[in-house]
């Protein structure tokens, strides 16, 4: 199966307000497809939709319009939900049962037996770096990253063979992060596809094959992350640093030079140009005017680039 | 392997199984210690009270007090199952998993009602064994009747509870309930009050909420009991047949609603 997720034209309004309701896009038209066996990241701002859309996905919320599938199946079939597995943000459990408890009652609902629920428990809390010690302990007196951990490890008790991930890294500490990233990074090893929301993009770039990018509701951005940044605006470019001469000396024969831009710099000048072809061009300038190189650069455009240019901060998202 | 899930009927009993053990880790079965202080009570001072009508008291008092206790628990914990669980996002979890939100509600009616179950009959055992001790072992068979009929009588409120927290607060919904109760047990008498009143609306309103609401009477054979009748069958009969289609059509009405629902 090429996509484990296809979604199309899917559009999510709520209804807010007691008497007088007003209706709230929360998502707009979304059309997705997201191939099996890679890391998908889903990326946007506070109330972007990317909750919304997995909450669709995962039957909590109908569409107002549109469909979706995941491998294959409708996500209104409640069998299909079996091959599935699913982190909600912040999970929340049964806070009066302990880790093996929520696991052994996940377990049951998919109808394991004991012998094999018991083995499963064991298995993923320890996956999931959760201590032995704390298993018996109600999950009442878990901390936010226990319970992620918890949240993880019952998302995978019934070996799913997609993942959906919202925001997974959420309130664990920097060797817990770095221990759910190696087990996201073995789930594909392992063919599994794992569909993350988060907000961290050192993950997104360490983690993930393809993206989209959600911005009101609406997809602003889809597709490989390489080539995603190398089709971005400044990918390509290359910046030259020079010194020995000031920016002001040199400004108009740059300026000359199609697309180049300067700016001072403490001991001479930094110079932009969005060819190869025109550095040979800004050197020459440079050496009549009695300065001399010190780097060029190719100028890359981070992950934090595209995802600051598709996400307005004065915007509150839900339109 | 990835798997489907069971069938639904072992994802109903787990569901319920769960719900059970939430009701004794929230510490509801508790009030078998008031109730069995009140029993104590009762049958040690009471019986000097009422000179040879100990068993007669401690019956009536027993079967009130386990009918009270049991429909204070149907109505709360009726209220908050559901509620709780979309309030505390645990439903989240669930319904991810191969689980129909029709399995989730009959799973937890049948997990509060095994708890009802369980309640109730430790509360028959407690009037038992008063009733032994002040030698009114006659009255026993018509105690367990009666107390299979709260069982009954409590299955159908905490049905009501459910169904109304489906779409409703938790304080709202109880109140609702309440007067489900209240009324239920009052239906018929309401309806003979229309008819003296001769107004056809009057009429018209109370045999509405006549055949609507739960006519609770069905279920009610304390006094009875207490003057040493057995139930006859044909009302024992006739009263679970009554629970059962009145609870089948309230369920659903609730996996209507529910599945309906959006989890924001």
């Amino acid at each position: 199966m090429e996509y484990a997720v296809e979604i199309r034209n899917l559009t999510k309004d709520y209804e807010i307000g007691f008497w007088r309701k007003k209706r709230v896009r929360a998502l707009d038209d979304l059309s997705l497809n997201v191939r099996s066996g890679q890391i998908f990241g889903f990326l946007g701002g506070n109330g972007a939709g990317k909750t919304t859309t997995i909450k669709t996905l995962m039957r909590l919320q109908f569409p107002t319009a549109g469909s979706a599938s995941i491998l294959g199946e409708d996500i209104s079939n409640v069998k299909m939900h079996g091959r599935v597995g699913y982190c909600p943000e912040n999970p929340y459990f049964y806070d009066y049962l302990t880790a093996r408890e929520v696991m052994d009652y996940f377990g049951q609902l998919f109808g394991y037996d004991r012998p094999t629920r018991e083995q499963k428990t064991k298995e993923l809390l320890a996956k999931v770096g959760l201590n032995e010690k704390d298993w018996k302990k109600q999950l009442r007196k878990y901390s936010k990253g226990m319970l992620q951990r918890v949240g993880l490890a019952q998302s995978l008790i019934n070996d799913p063979e997609i993942v959906f991930l919202d925001e997974p890294m959420s309130g664990l500490d920097p060797v817990g992060r770095r221990q759910i990233r190696e087990l996201i990074a073995g789930l594909r090893a392992n063919g599994v596809t794992v569909f993350m929301s988060t907000h961290i993009l050192s993950d997104i770039e360490a983690l993930c094959d393809e993206v989209a990018i959600l911005r009101g509701g609406k997809l602003t951005a889809a597709g490989d992350l390489n080539e995603l940044l190398a089709a971005s605006e400044g990918a390509g470019s290359f910046e030259i640093s020079v010194d020995g001469v000031s920016a002001e000396a040199i400004r108009e024969d740059i300026e000359f030079i199609a697309g180049a831009q300067i700016t001072a710099k403490p001991q001479g000048a930094g110079i932009m140009v969005l060819d190869e072809a025109d550095i040979e061009a800004v050197l020459a300038v440079t050496r009549r005017a009695g300065g001399r190189l010190t780097s060029i650069e190719p100028v890359k455009q981070s992950l934090e680039d595209l995802f600051v240019r598709d996400i307005d901060p004065a915007d509150p998202g839900i339109k | 392997m990835p798997n489907e899930g069971p069938g639904f009927l072992p994802r109903i009993l787990t569901i319920a199984k769960n719900a059970f053990r939430e009701s004794v880790r929230d510490r509801i079965l508790y009030n078998l210690i008031v109730f069995a202080l009140l029993i104590t009570a009762s049958a040690i001072f009471l019986g000097e009270l009422t000179a040879g009508q100990e068993a007669r008291v401690i019956v009536n008092l027993g079967l009130s007090a386990t009918l009270i206790f049991g429909a204070f628990i149907s109505i709360f914990s009726g209220v908050s199952l559901v509620w709780k669980e979309i309030e505390k996002k645990t439903v989240y979890s669930i319904f991810s998993k191969p689980v129909g939100r029709g399995e989730f509600i009959v799973g937890k009616f049948f997990g509060l009602s095994a708890m009802l179950a369980v309640n109730i009959g430790v509360m028959g055992i407690g009037v038992t064994l008063a009733l032994l001790y002040v030698g009114g072992r006659g009255l026993i068979g018509g105690v367990w009747a009666s107390v299979l009929l709260i069982f009954l009588e409590l299955t159908v409120l905490t049905a009501v509870a459910i169904m109304f927290s489906s779409f409703s607060t938790p304080a709202l919904s109880a109140l609702l309930t309440f007067f489900v109760f209240l009324i239920g047990h009052f239906s018929v008498s309401l309806l003979d009050l229309a008819n003296t009143m001769g107004s056809s609306s009057a009429l018209g309103f109370f045999t509405a909420v006549y055949y609507l609401l739960p006519n609770l009477s069905h279920f009610s054979f304390i006094t009875e009991t207490a003057n040493g009748m057995l139930p006859p069958p044909q009302m024992l009969g006739g009263a679970a047949l009554y629970a059962l289609v009145y609870n089948v059509i309230l369920m659903t009405i609730t996996v209507a609603i529910f599945s309906r629902r959006n989890f924001k």
